[in-house]
């Protein structure tokens, strides 16, 4: 049944995708950049994210307040649970954030800034693989609260998916570079799109069976009947963006790549979904039990109504202003 | 003290450290925002070169500004979940929706509008630029709007209801959350203190300059510009602050009773006290200087009104004396120090020696940072001395707060204590060094990046600046 606490947890997953869509290719930058020759090439990466990033990171502000406006509970809950991963996350942002000015500011330094570039795009990335990683294995829950230490969200598994998301995000990184660059620079970054791609898959494939093995409930749904007719075309599916990725890589329609790897982004979260539903908070809290009273979501949902189509037109305007290649000198 | 109490100090003061580092960029940003859409709408309108090199010149600034704001912001928006969750669990119903507006409503019209405002002038023209600047600016007063409507919320909190959970709920109407007892006079405040923040930076740099040449039209603009906010927006502040100050003690009386360091209850009008040290072992005022029945004219406007102190409020109750009453004067002094110069600049300007004076540029150099200091000092002011409590009356700080480790807390505040000195250090490094450089007649747009330099080469950035 679809009432306002479904419309609200759609929303926030939307703002989660929208967040990995944006700022995913913007972190995967940061982490490839020590591998771009310093001068034009590392200038020409960072131009490509240069006018855009801000507001791709603006989503993830929106996931999390949304998530306390609309899943008080849960945000609650969660974030107490993630109080180090998020922490570092935070820093990381910030570290990454500030390199963008500061680079230009001085070029002295500027092998310090882009040091705490890839640091800071790094480290938020692993920290937001863990906190789904730890998400997905359950987090201690008493009352209205986290019960845990502070170490909880600390395992095997949560490492795979920090360390998974990097991978994704290099993906996306190099996809996105493919799209706006020419020359050396993007003949590098088909390499990189080629074997990210490779790694990712394998990630994909290891986390997907390390989530099987977590909680039944993830088991029942994916491998028994009658679950398994509504889950076995996600896999084929994954399996066929793949394939049309790497057929992409080695024809010249430069945005194709980018947009066969968001594919396989949306088929995880996809699948994630297909996991946790209709969980906040997987095997532990519902979105109904952690949902906010109907005068916030109602509220709310006015504002993000009106508001969520303006921002994305005017977030597709910027993107417009600053469309073709791009280079270490201006765009051409 | 025993983990959990030492838990929550740590928490305490990793919020009142975030927050304050925070707060100096927005208070910079929001102000800043404005003052650039003011130039480049003269611009637009009269063609002079001299208001679009300026608008270069601080928009070099206000990129560094602003990247620090958001990303130090982001941070405050997740603290609360990390430090304060059962604050955040009770309080969400309420307050979530008006941090999810100021997201959907203001931060992203800026970081949309902010890399054409920034990079974007060669690309979609002066007057589509403008409305990106504009964009940009109603955006941090939109934001300003909806924090400050939370804020205001938590200092004087009306229109909900107590679910069965424990869970503020939101009554009936959302109109007298938003529009709470204290909200309107906060956001005048806070809205002014950021113009006046931003005035005295840009005339403090102004004089800067014009100690060292005092014909340069840049310098001489900005300093006159700065000059007229201080003339007229000082003195207005102050009456904008002495209302707040009024409509506290209506609200938060306890609060004003700190402020004035009124430990005791005078039946018969209450002493002004403009210096002391405040000692609340004793519950006296040491070495007080004081005008009889000065604060009952105030706050009651007449003499022998009766004020109340702290002695009509149990200890559970009161905030800590001391930081609200010397931040409270160093606001003061301070807003006082401005209207001072600003007066002392419209004498200048009617000798017509605005420009000529060293005396007076010293002193708006002394003052530059004054704004940044006066608006934390006001922040400590109004929320130390809500203190104990997080929603004011209702929730106390100690129950506010998350599970915690402290040694999770500790190291976290460690490392935002280094990170915050070493990335925002480094930044307020580079504003100082940018506004060390003159402005000049052909000021470069964002020079250095080449993205920047893309746009506006530095060849046709000449030739606009010929319009002077």
């Amino acid at each position: 049944m679809i009432d306002l606490t479904v419309i609200w947890a759609a929303i926030i997953a939307f703002a989660i995708a929208a967040y990995v869509v944006m700022d995913g290719f913007d972190l995967g930058i940061g982490i490839l950049f020590p591998r771009f020759k310093v001068g034009p090439e590392r200038d020409t990466a960072m131009n490509s994210i240069a006018p855009v990033w801000d507001g791709n990171e603006t989503w993830l502000v929106l996931g999390g307040g949304g998530l306390l406006a609309a899943f008080p509970l849960a945000y609650a809950i969660i974030l107490p649970a993630l109080y180090a991963p998020l922490t570092a996350m935070l820093l990381g942002l910030v570290l990454r954030g500030v390199a963008f000015e500061f680079r230009w500011r001085d070029p002295a330094h500027r092998a310090t800034w882009d040091r705490a570039f890839t640091t800071g795009s790094a480290v938020a990335t692993f920290a937001q693989g863990v906190t789904l990683g730890a998400l997905l294995q359950g987090i201690t829950v008493e009352g209205r609260a986290y019960a845990g230490g502070w170490w909880e969200w600390l395992s095997p598994f949560t490492l795979l998916t920090g360390f998974g998301l990097m991978v994704g995000y290099a993906l996306l990184g190099s996809c996105w570079l493919i799209w706006k660059t020419q020359g050396p620079l993007q003949q590098q970054a088909v390499r990189y799109a080629r074997r990210f791609g490779v790694a990712l898959l394998g990630v994909i494939a290891v986390v997907s069976l390390a989530t099987l093995t977590l909680e039944t409930q993830y088991y029942m749904r994916w491998i028994e009947y009658p679950g398994i007719f509504a889950t076995a075309p996600v896999p084929f599916a994954t399996a066929a963006a793949a394939f049309f990725f790497f057929r992409s890589l080695s024809r010249d329609k430069d945005a194709h790549p980018f947009l066969w790897a968001l594919s396989l982004f949306g088929l995880c979260l996809v699948g994630l979904g297909v996991s946790i539903w209709p969980d906040v908070i997987p095997a532990r809290v519902t979105i109904w039990e952690a949902a906010a009273p109907e005068r916030s979501q109602i509220f709310m949902l006015v504002g993000a109504v009106i508001m969520v189509p303006i921002i994305l037109v005017y977030t597709a305007w910027a993107y417009w202003v600053f469309r073709g290649k791009v280079g270490s000198e201006g765009y051409h | 003290m025993n983990e959990h109490d030492l838990a929550i100090v740590l928490a305490r003061v990793q919020f009142a450290f975030t927050v304050s580092f925070h707060f100096l960029f927005p208070a910079f940003s929001i102000g800043l925002a404005s003052y650039l859409a003011v130039l480049e709408g003269l611009w637009l309108k009269t063609g002079k070169g001299v208001y679009a090199n300026l608008f270069r010149y601080w928009l070099k600034i206000f990129a560094v500004v602003f990247a620090m704001g958001v990303v130090s912001g982001i941070v405050m928006s997740y603290q609360f979940g990390t430090n304060w969750s059962v604050f955040s669990d009770r309080a969400g119903p309420v307050i979530g929706p008006l941090m999810a507006y100021e997201v959907l409503t203001a931060f992203f019209l800026e970081a949309g509008f902010l890399g054409v405002m920034l990079f974007g002038i060669n690309k979609v023209g002066r007057k589509l630029h403008f409305v990106a600047t504009l964009a940009v600016a109603i955006g941090t007063f939109i934001s300003a709007f909806w924090i400050l409507a939370v804020n205001s919320w938590m200092q004087t909190p009306v229109g909900y209801e107590v679910g069965a959970n424990g869970q503020f709920l939101p009554g009936p109407s959302w109109w007298p959350i938003i529009f709470n007892p204290s909200f309107p006079y906060r956001l005048v405040h806070t809205v002014l203190a950021a113009y006046l923040t931003t005035a005295f930076a840009v005339g403090g740099v102004g004089a800067w300059h014009l100690l060292r040449d005092k014909a340069n039209p840049g310098a001489r603009k900005m300093f006159s510009m700065a000059m007229w906010m201080a003339a007229i927006v000082a003195p207005v502040q102050i009456f904008a602050g002495d209302m707040h100050g009024l409509n506290t003690l209506e609200h938060q009386p306890v609060k004003v009773m700190a402020m004035e360091g009124h430990y005791d209850s005078h039946p018969d009008g209450a002493p002004l006290i403009l210096f002391g040290i405040p000692n609340s072992k004793e519950k006296r005022v040491d070495y007080a200087i004081e005008i009889p029945k000065a604060s009952s004219l105030i706050l009651k406007h007449e003499w022998d009104a009766p004020l109340k102190g702290l002695d009509s409020v149990a200890d559970a109750d009161e905030p800590p004396v001391g930081i609200v009453f010397w931040a409270f004067r160093i606001m003061v002094a301070l807003g006082f120090a401005m209207m001072g110069l600003g007066m002392w600049s419209l004498f200048a300007r009617v000798r017509k020696k605005l420009y000529d004076w060293p005396w007076l540029h010293r002193t708006a150099l002394l003052l530059g940072p004054s704004g940044f200091v006066a608006v934390l000092a006001g922040w400590v002011v109004t929320e130390v001395g809500r203190q104990p409590f997080t929603i004011y009356g209702v929730l106390r700080t100690v129950d506010s707060a998350s599970p915690l480790d402290a040694p999770a807390v500790a190291a976290s505040l460690v490392a935002f204590v280094i990170v915050y000195f070493a990335v925002f250090g480094a930044g307020i490094w580079y504003l100082l060094r940018l506004m060390k450089k003159p402005p000049e007649a052909h000021e470069t747009t964002l020079d250095g990046s080449p993205i920047r330099s893309a746009g506006i080469t530095p060849a046709a950035a000449a030739l606009e600046g010929e319009h002077a």
